[in-house]
């Protein structure tokens, strides 16, 4: 249990200040999140004192950085319990990640007439870079449909797959819904059919315990921000037999062993997916932000959320002006919603001048959003640092909008 | 009036509100006063795409002054087109052309909406300024 939560809330500086002259209430954890005292004064002091460009240096500042970035790519490794930290990439965010997938597997895997499965409720990142692949390669991309619960319709699964199925790619938490999906589930069906597996777990990894090996996903990807880490950081896991026999994604230095006009030859995992100098500060912030997490406990951090969704469902369900997007069963701390007949950006934009930061509009999910019919919604999306004085800040915020726009 | 008056005459209205509520109460209002555009005129070359809301504008030439229509599926969204509306319509088409539109900065509307959303207000009043551009073409010719 999350005992103290001033204190935690003392942890993120940014918290305790105001927007338009209210308390700021940041309910867009979904969109990114808030960084901890530890992730900025880590990252401040690697710049002030260890800034060197990491593993080709000789000198002392490069050896400091390079043991950070690679004390990192371990706490990563351990947080997700992958087998070995060959297995941990580096990337730029889940996007990179997803990219990085679609480029270097699809080249080697993917050829006409192959297919691809994703699910309606991907955000764009999961569907575009395999629209590009599909269009690429004269593949074909396949589509796993939700029902009006925002639940993937399962049972449509083995009919999707076929042996041209090459990868599945679905979203372990969908950020429009809130949905968590039955990825074991998924994962089960496709390795029956000795077809790999990427998660999408840029709204998962902030909430629950991922464990990749009892997950058993051929591919997990997620971004530093959305866990408390700096921008431009994220990570793809990917098992060691996959990312052996997936040729390089960018050329440049650090994926080389040896470069010659005639042939050039590439490194050993992960550093052959490594291409440029990496955000090796940020990768050490976005270690600092895991190790954050890891200390308040990933399960006191979901029992502490699943709180907050339920006060704030409870609460939000007594206007008769609301309607709820995203009501499975199980789901993550992402509340979407439509108030009042009233557009998206109506409800948005008064609530920021009362100082409540909610996210409007797509969510980079339209196809989702066509399946409802609808051209966007209200989200609020609470992290563990939120608290229940604020979701009734929220609702006053409501009541005010309501009055406004009669 | 001409454009410039008109501006001053909103700034004037925009004095007298002390903070945001206050302006955004009165974009409100003027927002839903703002007619409904004609189901026909709502049609996709009409339609200025933008992440937040959607904006159509129509814009006919009565003796050669330029008269605008509009609508917004967002009532916020109405009530700037109404301001626009305000200052640019049934002006000539020269002169909504040429328009420098110092009232947007002066209300603060600039300042406090994100760039996606001012982009939502320049994109319209480049819409509209187009319009002007188009007629003031035929005009001559």
């Amino acid at each position: 249990m999350i005992q103290n939560i001033k204190k935690i809330r003392e942890d993120f500086p940014i918290l305790s200040q105001t927007a338009y002259g209210k308390p700021l209430v940041y309910f867009d954890n979904a969109a990114t999140t808030q960084k901890p005292s530890t992730v900025l004064d880590i990252m401040d002091e690697y710049y002030k004192n260890y800034n060197g460009n990491i593993h080709r240096g000789v000198h002392f500042m490069s050896d400091k950085a390079t043991a950070g970035f690679e004390k990192a790519r371990k706490t990563v490794q351990k947080f997700i319990n992958a087998s070995s930290d060959r297995e941990i990439i580096f990337t730029s965010g889940t996007t990179g990640s997803i990219n990085l997938v679609a480029s270097s597997f699809g080249e080697k895997f993917v050829g006409e007439g192959d297919e691809i499965i994703v699910s309606e409720m991907e955000h764009h990142s999961n569907i575009v870079p395999w629209q590009l692949l599909c269009e690429r390669k004269k593949a074909v991309l396949k589509v796993i449909p939700f029902n009006l619960k925002g639940e993937l319709e399962y049972d449509k699964i083995p009919s999707l797959i076929s042996e041209k199925t090459k990868l599945i790619s679905v979203t372990h938490i969908s950020n429009a819904l809130g949905t968590v999906n039955d990825i074991r589930q998924i994962i089960g069906l496709a390795h029956k059919n000795n077809i790999p597996v990427l998660i999408d777990g840029a709204q998962a990894i902030q909430h629950l315990k991922v464990d990749v090996q009892e997950l058993d996903c051929d591919f997990y990807a997620f971004s530093g921000h959305k866990i408390y880490g700096p921008t431009g950081t994220g990570v793809l896991y990917g098992k060691e037999s996959w990312l052996e026999k997936m040729p390089p994604y960018q050329g440049g230095g650090e994926m080389i062993r040896k470069v010659s006009f005639k042939k050039t030859t590439f490194n050993d995992l992960p550093f052959k997916f490594e291409a440029g100098t990496p955000n090796y500060i940020g990768a050490i912030g976005m270690g600092a932000a895991i190790e954050y997490v890891q200390n308040l406990g990933i399960e006191n951090i979901a029992e502490a959320e699943n709180e907050l969704l339920n006060y704030g469902t409870k609460k939000l369900s007594e206007f008769e002006e609301i309607v709820f997007y995203g009501t499975a069963e199980k789901k993550a701390s992402v509340i979407s919603f439509l108030f009042n007949n009233l557009n998206p950006y109506d409800v948005g934009t008064i609530l920021d001048k009362l100082g409540i930061a909610v996210r409007t509009g797509t969510h980079c999910t339209e196809p989702l959003m066509e399946k409802f019919n609808i051209t966007g919604t209200v989200r609020a999306s609470f992290a563990f640092y939120n608290t229940k004085e604020e979701i009734d800040k929220l609702i006053e915020g409501l009541v005010k909008v309501k009055k406004l726009f009669g | 009036m001409n454009i410039e008056e008109k501006q001053i005459e909103i700034i004037e209205e925009f004095s007298a509100f002390d903070d945001w509520m206050d302006k955004y109460e009165y974009l409100i209002d003027l927002g839903k006063e703002l007619p409904a555009i004609a189901p026909e005129l709502k049609t996709e070359e009409n339609l200025i795409e933008g992440c937040q809301s959607k904006v159509w504008v129509d814009a006919e030439l009565k003796d050669g002054k330029v008269y605008f229509t509009a609508d917004s599926d967002a009532i916020i969204t109405k009530g700037i087109i109404s301001l626009l509306i305000k200052v640019l319509s049934s002006q000539p088409p020269k002169d909504i052309y040429e328009a420098d539109l110092f009232f947007v900065k002066q209300i603060g509307l600039d300042q406090h909406l994100s760039p996606t959303r001012s982009n939502g207000l320049l994109s319209m009043i480049k819409q509209m300024k187009m319009y002007a551009l188009a007629y003031q073409t035929k005009m001559n010719g």
